[in-house]
């Protein structure tokens, strides 16, 4: 890369726009496309892109949460019991983040980006509880949602097996500077059975917070590069911003195809270069 | 119990959305404007972000990078709108405990109190 820094920083600035414009329209999250196309287009260290990518993460999770919650979907009660396994999860990842090398880091990525792309092309069955969970009340995790016809009541189980998934989805996101929406939802949808709305939005609500617990360590590290991450969270949180607005009128079907093919090629790339050691 | 816990719950909600709100502005106009002092300064330079080196520790520590960011280093402020980002959301769980501390709901209190304690670990300690 022989571009001065301010090319440098109009360049991801305006890659990370895309990033956060795609990943809202997506629902994948900007962060799933920053870390490779810093660590592969731009030739940024590995660890600064993470550092960079978790930073958004924070930024669109929080701008997200403000809305989400005036619409009444979002679980607060669900979101903070599961934000003790994801955030000691975060806490992990992060310490592994410095222990592992930084090619394993590429492969896992690759993986989990190949999840999340299959996961965002196939959407979970609608499944609701029937019968109360007994650990799930006492807890108080059952609540209700709006729906056209009023606000509908469900009830929440699985809830040892989904504090579980979530521990994993803070790991990774302590290690890979992702939000971890792809193992979040699959957690809550399949196993805990929280209707698919409100798992979405718990998800994003719970996001930033588990993207805290890291990124608090990443400081400490020294894997934050203020000329990395200030284009990076302007670009994705005005990337984001624009993409919530445009949503309604969207069409998000095909974009959410194309998308997915296209991080599925990423993630490919992204393995490749990690066996091969280029990163 | 039922409606004025209702009430709480709703108005608790709306404050603690105009609370991350405020953080992720407030954190955008600070890592912007440390930005453009930033470019304005090392614009025409080369960078090299290839290879890892680590920051250097004035821009590591909590308190360090207060005195970076209040002598108006661009690199400084660009690090305290990051800590501003990194604190709302950890704020915002500080806000939930009396939250739920005001409909006594001591379960989720604890619940809520652990969760902090790690953010603040995360944030202080490590």
């Amino acid at each position: 890369m022989h571009a001065t820094t301010l090319e440098f920083t109009l360049l991801i600035a305006g890659g990370s726009f895309l990033a956060g414009l795609l990943g809202a329209l997506t629902g994948l999250g900007g962060g799933v496309v920053i870390v490779p196309l810093l660590a592969l287009v731009f030739g940024v260290d590995i660890r600064y892109a993470i550092g960079a990518s978790l930073v958004s993460v924070i930024a669109t999770s929080s701008g997200a949460a403000a809305a989400y919650l005036k619409e009444g979907y979002s679980n607060i009660r669900v979101g903070m019991f599961l934000e003790v396994a994801t955030t000691i999860g975060a806490l992990c990842g992060a310490f592994l983040a410095a222990r592992i090398p930084t090619a394993a880091i590429a492969i896992i990525f690759g993986a989990v980006l190949l999840y999340s792309a299959w996961t965002s092309i196939t959407r979970p069955p609608e499944v609701s509880a029937p019968e109360p969970d007994r650990l799930a009340r006492l807890l108080k995790l059952d609540g209700h949602y709006p729906t056209p016809e009023g606000m509908r009541a469900y009830h929440v189980r699985g809830v040892p097996l989904g504090f579980g998934l979530m521990y994993v989805a803070g790991v990774l996101s302590g290690l890979l500077g992702i939000g971890s929406g792809a193992i979040k939802v699959l957690a809550m949808d399949r196993v805990m059975h929280i209707p698919f709305k409100v798992s979405t939005t718990t998800s994003n609500f719970m996001i930033g917070v588990t993207a805290a617990a890291s990124a608090g360590i990443y400081l400490h590290r020294g894997y934050l590069e203020p000329g990395i991450a200030m284009p990076v969270m302007l670009g994705v949180l005005a990337g984001a911003l624009l993409g919530a607005r445009i949503l309604p009128e969207a069409k998000v079907r095909t974009l959410r195809i194309i998308f997915s093919a296209a991080i599925s090629a990423v993630a490919i790339e992204m393995i490749v270069q990690g066996i091969r050691g280029h990163i | 119990m039922t409606n004025a816990h209702g009430m709480s719950e709703e108005r608790f909600e709306g404050l603690i959305g105009n609370l991350l709100r405020a953080g992720v502005i407030l954190a955008a106009a600070v890592v912007l404007t440390g930005g453009v002092l930033y470019l304005a300064k090392y614009g025409a330079q080369r960078p090299q972000y290839q290879a890892f080196r680590g920051e250097p520790s004035d821009l590591r520590q909590v308190s360090q990078i207060f005195r970076e960011a209040v002598s108006l280093h661009s690199r400084g402020l660009i690090q305290l709108g990051l800590l501003i980002l990194i604190a709302t959301p950890v704020a915002r769980v500080a806000f939930s405990v009396l939250a739920f501390a005001e409909q006594r709901d001591w379960l989720y209190v604890s619940i809520t109190l652990i969760v902090l304690a790690v953010l603040v670990y995360s944030l202080v300690n490590s």
